[in-house]
């Protein structure tokens, strides 16, 4: 196992080296620079920015200066549009705060949508599994972008519990609304999965076998049919969990966390071409990994797997 | 030596009168109004400031925080006119090229240290230094110090640039060409001094809450990025004894309908009105949605270079495509924030400049109707041969709703076929910057209150001539404007001929269209650049 590990992360570093080209092209080939501004600047003062970041370099150049200084300085460059910081700064300052309520929000969506799954299909077409069900899809089609606004409107403006935005070190006040409001679409999906995973586990020979012996429910359930069926789970929660991290731009725009979502975005409207790249490094780094993990697990989940 | 102290009377009233009293608890000095007892002014802004280094500082959000922070040599008071700021007098040769500031000898730096001639003759330099490349190094160039724009390029030293300390408290500025407004520039946030020591210290991390150092009414206590930044009370601040808000938190929400309902909420003090919500807001609460002019304008540019099309280098076919437009409809169905119509390209709230009586403002939109539609005739346009072009804006939800609504103008009323485009932000400045557009969305907001901001725009070899119009009359009278003691006619002339001549469609001048908290005293909402400084608002008690 662990060379098959140590096999992917090897073949990991060609395939981020591929991101960072292809996403450093596409950067240079949109329209606008990072210095392009309404008050377009005398071609004197351009020309001198330019020079102090480099951009007057040919591309080839610039590219390969980016990678030099990642691999021997661990610096991911300066950020164009905000002086005082660099690109270390911004993603040391942003993605803490996204890791917190991300993680969160994946802890929150699996615990509840496994839980709900379960009692449906134990239950199933009894009134838990109508409402786990019914919750289920309504979860679901509660995308965070329509759970912002709900939250913000019954918990800050009517009902004034809940402070509007903000992050204030994370505090558990300012931590309920984005995590609900990312977590919610996921958990729908994770219950809905578990559930007829779960429906078809229990339908099977082996369990029915447990049963037979006089093995009572819970242990079936806990000790024989949990998981298998927890198997197509994991299979979805590794992206959840690139997606929680990743997806919350929404969340980090709207309830102004200070994310990493924000910087991202931002960063590519203001075409900052280092913080771009550097957060999609970061999250392509994080994906290769989580891949890995979700890998991993399923032999642990399967015995029939083995690396 | 001609003495010119123009300090406005509201100025050494509100400096006397403050003088003279300390504030009494609870109570302000002036107007009477129990004061509440937590001082703080919390805002929304947009967006993260770009940054809080005068020199470097190039959006609206970071010059407002750096207009707290630093304190320039002239200030602005509530109605936009000059007031002594760090420097108490200003004189100016008889040739008006030299400039002596006189600097106050109590000002302090928030370590203590004093406020030199010195710390302004660095900070310019800083300002056109090409190690530095300041984004605002232009605007030292406007200003036209003396070598300015040689240093820019490269061609000469810094220490070259024609600013000088006489003494401590004397600065001296020589100037390449006699420049009335130039007082009114030293409030722009590029020419607030720099402390050297701390930056060669620092470096660019000077900024820093930890490192910073100014000599403003306030100073950086806080920063956490795409959150807040807080600044509070400068205790060495020259004037803190009449500082009354003690605490200002710059809150960032990019969302304006988040921020609307964290208002409502009583998170904030101060946020913009999204479009179209001015009314109802206003009946709902009549004390906090305040409308008032802006120094901006909103306008529809023609590219008449040789790369526009052929049709709109008629001038009857861009009048008839202006006089179409039914100004009324734009400002009160579609953004209804008490905007006013544009029929000029400077808004009226400019100083100093009295607006024409252009033709087309004194129609009745029926009128202007009939009027277009035969310039169109004239020009060969009609049912048999439709006039077709494509108009572009940068992508959002107001520009939009104001493009729809002129396409449909001049569908209805001309006949015309309008084809609506939107671009993301920098490939529509790219695209217009290159006079890749047809007709193309324009908003300029004014970086001086002078109208030459404004129609300078449209001299021929101005960078920001998107629609490169080109007339050398236009060029000649906003040359002389430059060193005129009175330009006034000079503009007036200037907006008779661009109203002729239809270079640009102006649809409206902006509001200011915010909800204040009542409680919130002294928001200078006669100040149409919106230079406000927090040293001049108050809490009032509830």
């Amino acid at each position: 196992m662990l060379a098959y590990s140590l096999r992917r992360l090897l073949v990991a570093i060609p395939t981020i080296l591929l991101l960072i080209v292809a996403c450093f092209f596409l950067m240079h080939f949109a329209p606008g620079g990072p210095f392009t501004s309404e008050r377009p600047l005398p071609p004197q003062v351009l020309a001198n920015i330019e020079a102090r970041y480099g951009l007057d370099q040919p591309l080839w150049k610039q590219l390969w200066d980016y990678l030099y200084n990642i691999v021997v300085h661990f610096d991911f460059g300066p950020s164009f549009k905000f002086k005082d910081r660099d690109v270390n700064d911004i993603i040391a300052q942003g993605f803490p705060i996204s890791l917190t309520y991300g993680t969160l929000s994946f802890l929150l969506a699996t615990s509840v949508g496994v839980s709900l799954g379960i009692a449906a299909a134990i239950k199933h077409n009894s009134w838990i599994d109508y409402f786990a069900v019914g919750l289920g899809i309504a979860a679901q089609a509660l995308p965070n972008f329509i759970m912002g606004p709900i939250l913000i409107l019954t918990f800050t403006l009517w009902l004034g519990w809940l402070p509007g935005g903000g992050w204030n070190g994370g505090q558990w006040q300012y931590l309920i609304m984005p995590v609900i409001a990312l977590a919610t679409s996921y958990m729908g999906s994770i219950a809905r999965i578990t559930r007829s995973s779960m429906l078809e586990v229990l339908n099977s020979n082996f369990i029915r076998t447990a049963r037979a012996k006089g093995l009572p429910t819970r242990t079936v359930i806990w000790r024989h049919a949990l998981k298998p069926t927890l198997l197509p789970v994991v299979s979805y929660l590794g992206p959840v969990f690139v997606y929680v991290l990743t997806g919350s731009v929404f969340v980090d725009i709207y309830f102004s966390t200070g994310g990493l979502g924000q910087a991202y975005v931002g960063s590519a409207l203001s075409r900052d071409y280092a913080v771009l790249l550097g957060v999609t490094i970061l999250y392509g780094a994080l994906t290769v990994v989580v891949n890995l993990l979700t890998d991993l697990a399923y032999a642990w989940f399967d015995p029939k797997i083995r690396y | 030596m001609q003495k010119l102290v123009r300090t406005s009377l509201a100025g050494l009233l509100s400096s006397t009168i403050i003088a003279g009293a300390a504030i009494a608890a609870g109570t302000h000095p002036q107007t009477g109004e129990a004061l509440a007892d937590d001082q703080t002014f919390i805002y929304r802004i947009l967006d993260e400031h770009s940054s809080v280094d005068p020199q470097v500082v190039e959006d609206v959000s970071g010059a407002e925080i750096v207009r707290d922070l630093f304190e320039g040599l002239m200030n602005q008071d509530e109605e936009g006119n000059l007031v002594p700021g760090a420097a108490t007098e200003y004189t100016v040769n008889d040739t008006k090229d030299v400039y002596t500031f006189k600097l106050r000898g109590d000002a302090k730096w928030s370590n203590g240290d004093p406020v030199t001639a010195g710390d302004f003759v660095f900070a310019w330099k800083r300002a056109v230094d090409p190690e530095l490349s300041s984004p605002y190094a232009w605007f030292m160039e406007l200003m036209s110090i003396e070598n300015a724009a040689d240093i820019i390029a490269g061609d000469k030293s810094v220490d070259e640039l024609g600013v000088k300390a006489i003494d401590d408290q004397t600065l001296e500025v020589r100037l390449s060409a006699p420049l009335p407004y130039f007082p009114q520039m030293t409030t722009h946030s590029t020419t607030f001094p720099a402390p050297q020591k701390v930056i060669e210290e620092f470096g660019d991390a000077w900024t820093k809450p930890e490192n910073i150092v100014s000599n403003g009414a306030y100073v950086l206590t806080e920063h956490l990025p795409q959150e807040r930044s807080v600044r509070e009370r400068n205790e060495m601040y020259w004037d803190n004894d009449n500082t009354i808000i003690d605490k200002v938190v710059a809150l960032v929400i990019n969302d304006e309908n988040v921020a609307l309902t964290r208002y409502l909420a009583g998170e904030l003090d101060r946020t913009e009105i999204p479009a179209g919500q001015y009314p109802r807001l206003k009946e709902e609460h009549p004390e906090e949605a305040i409308s008032f002019p802006r120094l901006c304008n909103y306008y529809y540019t023609f590219n008449v270079s040789d790369s526009g099309p052929e049709a709109f280098k008629d001038p009857n076919v861009r009048q008839a495509l202006s006089l179409a437009v039914d100004r009324a409809i734009i400002t009160e169905k579609v953004l209804a924030g008490g905007q006013p119509e544009a029929y000029t390209f400077a808004p009226e709230a400019t100083a100093n400049f009295t607006v024409p009586a252009v033709e087309m403002a004194s129609m009745s939109q029926a009128e202007r109707d009939e009027l277009a539609k035969e310039l169109l005739a004239e020009a060969g346009y009609g049912p048999d041969n439709p006039l077709s072009f494509q108009m572009v804006y940068n992508t959002a939800e107001n520009h939009k709703k104001v493009a729809v609504a002129l396409s449909q103008m001049w569908k209805q009323k001309l006949g015309v076929n309008a084809e609506l485009a939107n671009m993301e932000w920098k490939v529509f400045l790219e695209e217009r910057g290159n006079q890749n557009f047809e007709l193309a969305r324009g908003a300029w907001c004014g970086d001086y209150n002078e109208a030459s901001t404004f129609l300078d725009l449209l001299q021929s070899d101005s960078g920001y001539n998107d629609g490169k119009y080109n007339n050398a009359r236009v060029d000649e009278l906003l040359t002389e404007a430059k060193t005129s003691d009175d330009p006034a006619p000079l503009y007036t002339e200037v907006e008779r001929i661009i109203a002729q001549e239809t270079p640009v469609i102006p649809i409206y001048h902006y509001a200011g269209v915010y909800m204040m908290d009542s409680d919130v005293g002294n928001w200078p909402v006669n100040n149409v650049e919106q230079n406000w400084y927090s040293k001049n608002l108050y809490k009032i008690a509830e």
